[in-house]
């Protein structure tokens, strides 16, 4: 009895023993010998490995933000600026400092503005359904919704209306790692400037269509008139295939574009003030005026000149209140060049 | 002898060819017609009319946009009205030629006689070239440009021609109406095709459920081959019912007991597939210069109050179609362009009719309406069902996961979308949906990889 | 018609559902099921009444108030989980046994892994395993009431049980057929002693021809399973006839049949494939063979296909399909 107790010890420590030695050979061979600097930038990471830096994880970016020789190409948008400034500092680099970023979608069709012509059945998924055909309404172009971003946000970030059946971004919560704007095969989702105070304008709207069937298959659409492109005295709304997109970086969030957009698809948020329509178009019409009474002083400026000559007729339009498709259609395309030269020059100067 | 069928799964759906009595009838012209640009695999083709000109039937308004394309005529005489994107049956916009019909003037030099011509031209090069004029592709769904599948690569010769008549959706006649009234111009048709691609033996391969074609091409056949050796090698081959025995992979297995490999072409085996409408189209096209402006539509469906075999020309709206017979019936629910299996749900009945167009197929909510999905309970039919030998409960997990990598090692690449996993799970799981997507990434990422080789 | 529905492809679907299948399997227990209950009598009729009705009450009053999700009772497979766990009960089971028994089936086999496809084991022969662990004096009490209409030839003990009880004491198998007068035509129709799916063999396999002929199980996983252990025991029994029984003893006897048509072949805990079902049989046939001959219980079904359960992910895994043109 007592033997084999022994025995039953002796065999034990000779076989842990062995086992030790194995282990520590091993452990030996396959040590990786790594930076430290990759274990102290991925310790200030935000940790969330969401993949909105371009990289598989917080790991993977702490590695190449090491790699490199600068921090230029290399930006955690969910940490932001706080988060790059640390990781700065533990490299030595210059800081990148980014304006923050939020995830806008940029599609208006709610249940009530775009009417269903076809019912949806299959797996839930915009991916799947956009491969099928153009969706449920009229419009090839809008929301799916199906909710493949809010399935791809991983912050929580994003949720469906239940009433407009569109994605809702809560501010808050959105990191701007971009994988709504990937999800979505409609490319709705775009990431913008969040603006000061989180004041930002856009077209929430993505129809490049024409105007009269945009207009049939949604009310809240951008059916290309054109008008915010020549009210819009900082030249941020770029206009092209029938839809206007506001350029962030241009953009001075003067609300002009939103006031006279006739079809409420220009969309400002977080303004402190509801928006004054009548007091714009009147300012708008104030400027034309002035304008139009020197035209000789604005005279030899002729490049913007003469891209911004169409400006003055469509703006009258609807600061009569009257923004009907007829009137919209004929400045969209051809807008008098008669009336002003220069009206922008001016403008800016003032400001 | 055995019939031969496909060896691995597939599925028996109800036959449902109630329209298979149905002679085919020409529809009468519509007003106007809107021709798309995109009516074959491969770029748009490129308009060669402009608004306002007078064209006439046959005449080339479009031109290939590349080498997997093909040239697109006029299937009425009229008035180029528009040339602009007009939405197709999913509601995407595409270039489509609007043209108002007016009379109908064909082309000088195209046969319009119902006379059969049986001599064939010795000159391949001509009649190729005439294939390609014509603008033929193939109309078994894939609309491949045919010149193109006719000309085999250098390298690899080909053994045998398949003729496929097998038609394996349900619902669909049109290629049944073919083979019983335009059985000669098929069998011609395969005689040029045949020669074209200098092989000996040519096999139309027809499903047990049609006794009445296979019966009425074989004594074709034989006549034939009283006339000329040019009919030599032709032959009629019945295989068993079983879906998708239409499939190029599973008919060339059913024909020839050969699969073709992985990511392989069928002429890897030694084999090219031809529809039958395609083989009246060459015979159209080589016989009787007649380019294709017409194919024949099956319009059916149990709650459709008249079941008919229309020859439509290209370019037709839908809803003329269904107009002409009646209007779209109350309880259907959804109408779908093809077979009920493969065919695509239609969302805009304004969209025109193409070339590759072959039914139109009303079905009521009972009949097409999905399940609640269940969780799987692994029965593994999906596995038992999928004529590729995949396993799509698995790839339909491995899709939600967007496991690329574990998808190509279990081949999703292979996927023909035939639809028999959905069409057997008892849990109603919409595999098919995931696993097509997911297909595409994969072979996005496929072909991404061979770019940098 | 005024909106058109638009989904992808394939339009139509096969006639056939979860539902439709549980139910095929349901009808293909039911010859054995009324066979049961004219040998064994209304004892029989209550432990089945009992099981079925606490395996599917246990189903809904889980699924929607512990797990709050819509209840999954329609499908029928709670109550081909409580026929085939009451026909692995003796007769006279009392009814709170048969209640913990479908408790464990439903609530620990079944519900705990996520219901109906994600269990592991099968939860009738888990429910079976259980009760036999915690109350084995009930689960091998075979003293049987009499059958209906005058039906006999009812004893206290299986043909498995006496063999093995019999062994133990130093008889050898042909004395103890002789002595208790086991004849294997009597075990085809109406087995001796045991529970409600061992009593008779016809009685199965009519249901499982009846499986196979409506397709809904193929034939891979018991064919193996019945060709394994008839090739061992004919091999042991030629060995030794005096210590080990033969194939129609043992095909015939325990829970052979019904675990190899009914149990073995349950989708969830089975593997997909062909080739890894026949696996699977083998290891089934294999394991059942070892317990008998050599395991202190007479009966080793149930052990076999729950050791066997286990490994389906490997067999999954291992083992795929024949892929079109990758020869």
């Amino acid at each position: 009895m007592s033997t084999t107790i022994l025995w039953t010890l002796v065999i034990i420590t000779l076989l842990g023993l062995v086992l030790a030695v194995v282990l520590y050979f091993v452990a030996l061979k396959f040590k990786v010998v790594e930076d430290p600097r990759i274990d102290e930038v991925e310790k200030v990471m935000p940790g969330a490995n969401c993949g909105g830096c371009g990289f598989a994880g917080c790991r993977a970016f702490a590695e190449a933000a090491v790699k490199a020789p600068n921090l230029d190409n290399n930006y955690c948008p969910v940490g932001g600026n706080d988060v790059m400034a640390k990781v700065a500092a533990i490299l030595g680099y210059e800081i990148q400092q980014k304006a923050p970023m939020v995830a806008v979608v940029r599609c208006n069709g709610t249940c009530e503005a775009r009417p269903r012509i076809n019912e949806y059945q299959g797996v839930q998924s915009c991916r799947v359904k956009a491969a099928l055909y153009a969706g449920d309404t009229g419009c090839s172009f809008g929301c799916l919704g199906c909710g493949d971003c809010v399935e791809a946000c991983q912050f929580g970030a994003l949720s469906m209306d239940p009433v407009t059946g569109l994605p809702v971004v809560d501010e808050e919560k959105c990191t701007a790692c971009g994988a709504c704007a990937k999800a979505c095969p409609k490319a709705i989702i775009e990431l913008r400037a969040k603006g000061p105070r989180g004041m930002r304008m856009y077209v929430s709207c993505v129809n490049k269509d024409r105007g009269p069937a945009v207009k049939k298959a949604c009310a809240n659409a951008c059916i290309g008139c054109g008008i915010c492109a020549k009210t819009c005295t900082h030249d941020a709304i770029v206009f092209e295939n029938n839809v206007a997109y506001i350029d962030f970086t241009k953009c001075k969030l003067c609300r002009e574009c939103e006031a006279v957009c006739p079809t409420g698809a220009i969309h400002g948020v977080n303004y402190p003030k509801p928006l004054d329509v009548e007091g714009i178009k009147a300012r708008i019409a104030a400027r034309k005026a002035a304008a139009a009474a020197a035209p000789a002083e604005g005279g030899p400026s002729s490049q913007i000149a003469k891209e911004n000559a169409h400006q003055a007729q469509p703006t009258a339009a609807p600061a009569e209140g009257a923004p009907s498709s007829q009137v919209t259609k004929e400045n969209a395309h051809q807008g008098q060049p008669s009336a002003v030269a220069g009206g922008k020059e001016e403008t800016n100067k003032e400001e | 002898m055995a019939t031969r069928t496909f060896s691995i799964g597939g599925v028996h759906p109800k036959d449902a060819k109630i329209s298979r009595g149905c002679a085919i009838e020409p529809l009468p012209l519509p007003p106007t017609v809107y021709i798309s640009m995109s009516q074959h695999i491969g770029a748009p083709a490129k308009p060669l009319v402009a608004v306002g000109d007078k064209v006439k039937v046959g005449q080339p308004v479009a031109e290939p946009g590349g080498f997997v394309s093909a040239f697109i005529h006029s299937s009425v005489s009229g008035t180029v009205k528009s040339i602009g994107p007009r939405k197709d049956l999913a509601g995407n916009p595409q270039t489509c030629i609007e043209i108002a019909v007016e009379g109908d003037e064909w082309m000088e030099g195209i046969d319009t006689s119902d006379t059969l011509v049986t001599t064939i031209d010795d000159d391949n090069k001509a009649v190729l070239e005439k294939i390609r004029l014509a603008g033929v592709v193939g109309l078994g769904g894939a609309t491949f440009p045919t010149h193109v599948k006719l000309s085999p690569p250098p390298g690899k010769t080909c053994e045998m021609l398949i003729i496929n008549g097998c038609e394996c959706e349900p619902y669909l006649t049109s290629d049944f109406r073919t083979l019983l009234e335009k059985g000669e111009q098929v069998v011609v048709g395969a005689a040029i095709l045949k020669q074209v691609l200098h092989v000996d033996k040519a096999v139309i391969g027809i499903e047990d459920n049609k006794p009445e074609a296979i019966k009425h091409v074989r004594s074709i056949i034989k006549e034939f081959q009283k006339i000329s050796s040019k009919y030599a090698g032709i032959s009629v081959m019945p295989l068993m019912k079983k879906y998708p025995e239409g499939g190029e992979k599973q008919l060339i297995d059913a024909v020839m007991h050969r699969q073709v490999r992985s990511g392989g072409l069928p002429i890897d085996v030694g084999a090219v597939v031809q529809n039958v409408a395609t083989a009246l189209a060459v015979y159209d096209a080589v016989q009787k210069n007649k380019p294709i402006v017409d194919n024949s539509v099956t319009v059916t469906g149990e709650c459709f109050p008249k079941q008919a075999n229309l020859l439509v020309r290209v370019g037709t709206p839908l809803q003329y179609i269904i107009d002409y017979l009646g209007g779209v019936p109350a309880d259907a629910v959804k109408v779908i362009s093809g077979g009920p299996m493969m065919g695509k749900a239609i969302a805009n009945l304004d969209a025109a009719t193409v070339k590759g167009t072959s039914a139109l197929l009303f079905l009521r909510a009972d009949q097409t309406v999905r399940g609640q999905e269940s969780q799987c309970i692994r029965c593994g039919r999906c596995a038992d069902a999928c004529p590729m030998g995949l396993e799509p409960f698995l790839l339909n997990k491995l899709a939600k996961n967007a496991d690329m990598e574990q998808l190509e090692a279990n081949a999703i690449q292979d996927c023909i979308e035939c639809g028999c996993c959905l069409y057997s799970c008892p849990a109603n799981i919409p595999l098919l949906d995931r696993i097509r997507i997911a297909k595409g990434q994969v072979l996005g990422i496929i072909r991404a990889r061979n770019a940098k080789k | 018609m005024s909106k058109l529905l638009v989904s992808p492809s394939p339009h139509i679907h096969a006639d056939v559902s979860t539902k439709s299948l549980m139910r095929d399997v349901v009808i293909a227990l039911m010859p054995a099921v009324i066979a049961s209950v004219v040998f064994y009598g209304w004892g029989e009729l209550l432990v089945l009444g009992v099981s079925v009705a606490s395996c599917v009450l246990l189903e809904y009053l889980i699924t929607r108030y512990l797990l709050k999700k819509t209840s999954t009772v329609g499908d029928f497979s709670a109550v081909v989980t409580g026929l085939l766990l009451a026909m692995n009960l003796p007769a006279t089971t009392p009814w709170w046994v048969v209640l913990i028994g479908a408790a464990f089936a439903i609530g620990v086999a079944k519900l705990t892994f996520g219901g109906l496809g994600q269990n592991v084991f099968n939860p009738a022969i888990a429910g079976r395993v259980f009760l036999l662990v915690s109350f084995p004096t009930y689960m091998t009490h075979w003293e049987v009431p009499q059958g209906l209409f005058g039906v006999d030839a009812i004893s206290g003990a299986t043909p498995l049980g006496i063999i093995k009880e019999g062994l133990m004491q130093g008889g050898s198998v042909p004395e103890l057929m002789a002595q208790h007068g086991l004849s294997y035509t009597q075990m085809l129709y109406a087995n001796l002693g045991g529970s409600a799916g061992e009593v008779c063999a016809l009685a199965l396999v009519a249901g499982f021809l009846y499986l196979l002929a409506r397709r809904v199980v193929k034939p891979w996983i018991t064919l193996s399973i019945v060709c394994t252990v008839a090739i061992l025991t004919t091999a042991f029994s030629l060995a030794d006839p005096t210590r080990f029984t033969g194939p129609a003893f043992n095909l015939l006897s325990g829970g052979m049949l019904l675990g190899a048509c009914f149990m073995a072949t349950d989708y969830v805990t089975s593997p997909m494939s062909n080739l890894g079902g026949i696996i699977f049989g083998i290891g089934i046939g294999l394991l059942t063979v070892i317990i008998r001959y050599f395991g202190a219980y007479p009966e080793g079904m149930s052990f076999a296909i729950l050791i066997m359960n286990a490994t389906v992910p490997l067999l999954n895994r291992w083992f795929h399909q024949k892929k079109f043109g990758r020869a």
